[in-house]
């Protein structure tokens, strides 16, 4: 009698599957439910954002930015700012930078909130989802009364911002720092302390702070394996380096340093944070009334030359790197996104997990699809 | 009246009139007539219970997720699960070409059969149960059987690798939790003496010192086991690994569209109710009711306190899914196997004993139901205690109205 074979089965989970955060694709290789085998296939939402940036001036490719990012498209619009002004060496006010500071910080509380909501449901606890979508509602509101958009903001120029915040938004923004503290408790208590959450995310796809530095880990995912690495703080940019805030590293209080459930609580505590940095910059505003925060119109020529400039965003470090021939273009322009390097762990991190974890695995590291194409 | 009484009177009025007399002739109009009466009613019932679960559920799930729910068809929304219904019915019932059609077509009856099959032992007060069978509680376990045999059909012949993990992991599922289910149930069958559902509840009483659920240390673990093993037994949260959205698509249902799609939510909800009907019926004192209700009125109130309290099982089962998370599929076969059957074991044997040794009759019997009675209610305060502190301390925003 012959042996009964078994054989791999080839599961194609993407690029529209429910979790996958977009349309990114995983060929996978699975013996039942553990993986063997879990290839990351990107590139469908690749829309040429650095191509684009050669073609169009420095001004005209700042909605672009919003695409590079739109779960937090502020980030993007900072880094592409930062680096145009510092290759052109073009001032900035400080009204600006404060403006540009609160937005982007809200920016990363909603950008996060999607993250660890997205993450909860992504385990099975839909009830959480909602209520982050909730506050995040609240920041798209304020984002939109200083705007006008909720998701592509197109808010930031190059030598400042679109426009001066409207007359009493300051308050606003205070209030919901206000209330967005308690709203961190709330949602602490819905999931944060759930045992079976715990269950499912502690200790599952440990990443050591080696591995994470070896993978060119940025951000939340490189600070949940205890590597103590913000750019805001140890190269800070823009106003960073007058505001006071902690940075929240991975601990083994609950499962290993480098978790799945790390890389969720470092975001929950981040939010606050964020909140911190936002409620500073604008108690700081009054100092600078009567500055104009909109820079003149005009076309930018940079001088030859070239720099990179990187920045804190939501998903890691983003950077910008940008060659200028003195035209009023570009003429290479390239990105540097958190998402993309998380990617690249997710085939040596995989074999062995179930596919349930993968799922964990994928929403823990917050990827988002246009992040990675760009 | 005892149980069918109404439809045999009527099944003999009319073979008298036919005048009749051959007995297979007899057994046949009996059988036939039986099944109709028992189709009519399960359908004017079923269907209903399982619309009103599934508006039930999504209106309380909103609530839970500070939203709103279904509103716009009917009175608050309550319509929404007959226009939902018609909706599936008008769609294209799309079968995949390169899906085993014949079984594909099959499976969403049969996990529907499994769950109308449970109501003709399902009672709902001392005269309206469609068979009394003696082999009640027996017949349950085998019948809801044909779900798994469903799901995992479902899942083979929609020729989807997805819907086919989704199969399996619910074939692993259901197989493995109705032994602790069973267990449980055993334990009860026990105390009883019996296995017909209606003679469960007769031996329980009105009052919760006289529910099974009380009565003996190991019945009252007894009722978590059943409890937690049911849940998975219907693929509820947090063992909704057969169609764990984020993980396998829809599982095992990812190719259905249409009416064949709608059967199967159809049969989960109405799941929902059959495991808390069981539970009612098994632990909580089924239909049973003070003897101070007036004669004329029995027949009704028992009904209403038989679906009070499932109903009330029911929303504790759409509240455990949208407060947890999904559990993994190694942790759901731990549960089971180190702990829920090890538990299941000792409680059967321990009600054996309790059986054998503790004389009903005895103050000890009595005693034991009042402490466990007085401990329940100690961990419902505690738990209301610890809700209104959470409460208070994230200063979370209270809309107790049900209807917005």
């Amino acid at each position: 009698m012959a042996t009964l074979q078994t054989q791999e089965m080839e599961l194609n989970m993407g690029p529209h599957h429910p979790s996958t955060h977009g349309v990114i694709r995983f060929i996978l290789k699975t013996d039942g439910e553990i993986i063997s085998e879990c290839k990351p296939d990107v590139g469908y939402l690749h829309r040429s954002i650095e191509k684009i940036g050669e073609l169009t001036t420095y001004n005209g490719f700042m909605p672009y930015t919003d695409r590079i990012d739109y779960v937090a498209a502020m980030s993007a619009n900072f880094v592409w700012a930062l680096a145009v002004e510092k290759l052109g060496g073009y001032e900035v006010t400080r009204r600006a930078e404060l403006l540009r500071v609160i937005t982007t910080e809200l920016g990363r509380i909603s950008s996060h909130l999607v993250a660890v909501g997205t993450m909860a449901m992504d385990v099975g606890a839909v009830t959480p989802f909602p209520y982050a979508l909730r506050e995040r509602e609240r920041v798209n509101d304020l984002l939109e009364e200083i705007c006008g958009a909720r998701l592509t903001f197109n808010y930031h120029r190059i030598g400042g911002v679109g426009w001066d915040m409207p007359a009493g938004w300051d308050k606003k923004v205070l209030t919901f720092c206000d209330s967005f503290e308690k709203i961190l408790e709330e949602f602490d208590r819905l999931i944060t302390g759930n045992h079976i959450f715990i269950e499912r995310l502690a200790k599952v796809c440990v990443i050591s702070p080696e591995d994470a530095v070896d993978w060119c880990f940025t951000g939340p995912n490189l600070r949940a394996s205890g590597v103590d690495w913000d750019l805001r703080r140890d190269e800070p940019y823009s106003i960073y380096k007058d505001v006071k805030f902690a940075v929240p590293l991975g601990t083994s209080d609950v499962g290993v340093l480098g978790d799945s459930y790390n890389r969720f609580v470092v975001r929950v505590i981040e939010m606050g944070e964020a909140a911190k940095i936002a409620r500073q910059c604008v108690l700081m505003l009054p100092e600078t009334d009567g500055q104009n925060p909109v820079p003149k119109p005009k076309t930018l020529k940079p001088a030859k030359g070239e720099c990179y400039v990187r920045t804190e965003a939501p998903r890691g470090e983003m950077g910008i790197f940008v060659v200028s021939d003195g035209s009023d273009k570009a003429w290479r322009v390239k990105a540097r996104t958190g998402s993309f390097c998380a990617m690249g762990a997710v085939e040596a991190l995989s074999p062995g997990l179930m596919l349930a974890d993968l799922v964990a695995l994928i929403a823990s590291f917050d990827v988002v699809a246009p992040e990675i194409d760009r | 009246m005892t149980d069918g009484g109404f439809v045999r009177q009527f099944l003999d009025g009319l073979l008298k009139q036919w005048g009749v007399t051959n007995d297979l002739v007899t057994v046949l109009v009996y059988g036939a007539g039986m099944l109709l009466f028992a189709t009519i009613v399960l359908l004017l019932w079923v269907a209903p219970l399982a619309g009103f679960t599934s508006y039930f559920e999504r209106r309380i799930a909103a609530r839970m997720q500070s939203r709103v729910g279904p509103n716009r068809v009917g009175p608050h929304g309550i319509l929404q699960w007959i226009a939902d219904g018609l909706k599936c019915l008008l769609k294209e019932d799309l079968i995949p070409r390169e899906a085993d059609a014949k079984l594909f077509k099959v499976a969403p009856y049969l996990v529907f059969f499994g769950m109308l099959g449970t109501f003709i032992v399902l009672p709902f007060s001392e005269w309206l149960v469609i068979a009394d069978l003696d082999i009640g509680v027996f017949f349950l376990m085998a019948v809801t059987a044909f779900v798994a045999v469903g799901i995992i059909i479902a899942g083979w012949s929609s020729n989807n690798k997805w819907a086919l993990l989704g199969g399996m992991r619910s074939a692993a599922q259901i197989v493995s939790y109705e032994i602790p289910s069973g267990l449980a149930l055993l334990a009860v069958v026990l105390t009883a003496g019996t296995l017909s559902t209606q003679g469960i509840i007769r031996d329980q009483g009105w009052a919760p010192w006289q529910w099974n659920m009380f009565r003996t240390p190991f019945l009252f673990t007894a009722f978590f086991v059943y409890f937690i093993s049911a849940l998975a037994e219907i693929n509820r949260a947090p063992f909704d690994l057969p169609e764990a959205e984020s993980e396998l698509v829809a599982g095992y249902n990812t190719e259905y569209s249409g009416m064949r799609f709608a059967l199967f939510f159809l049969a989960e909800w109405a799941d929902c109710y059959v495991i808390s009907a069981v539970a009612t019926m098994a632990f909580l004192g089924g239909w049973q009711i003070p003897p101070i209700v007036p004669e004329a009125a029995r027949p009704l109130v028992q009904v209403l306190a038989f679906v009070a309290k499932s109903f009330f099982l029911i929303f504790v089962v759409i509240w455990v899914r949208w407060t947890l998370p999904r559990i993994r599929v190694d942790q759901m076969m731990e549960l089971c196997w180190k702990y829920l059957v090890p538990i299941g074991f000792v409680n059967l044997l321990g009600t054996a004993a309790w059986v054998a040794f503790v004389p009903p009759n005895l103050g000890l019997a009595t005693a034991t139901s009042i402490t466990l009675c007085v401990l329940a209610a100690a961990v419902v305060l505690y738990f209301v205690a610890r809700v209104r502190y959470n409460l208070r301390a994230t200063n979370a925003e209270v809309s107790l109205n049900p209807f917005v």
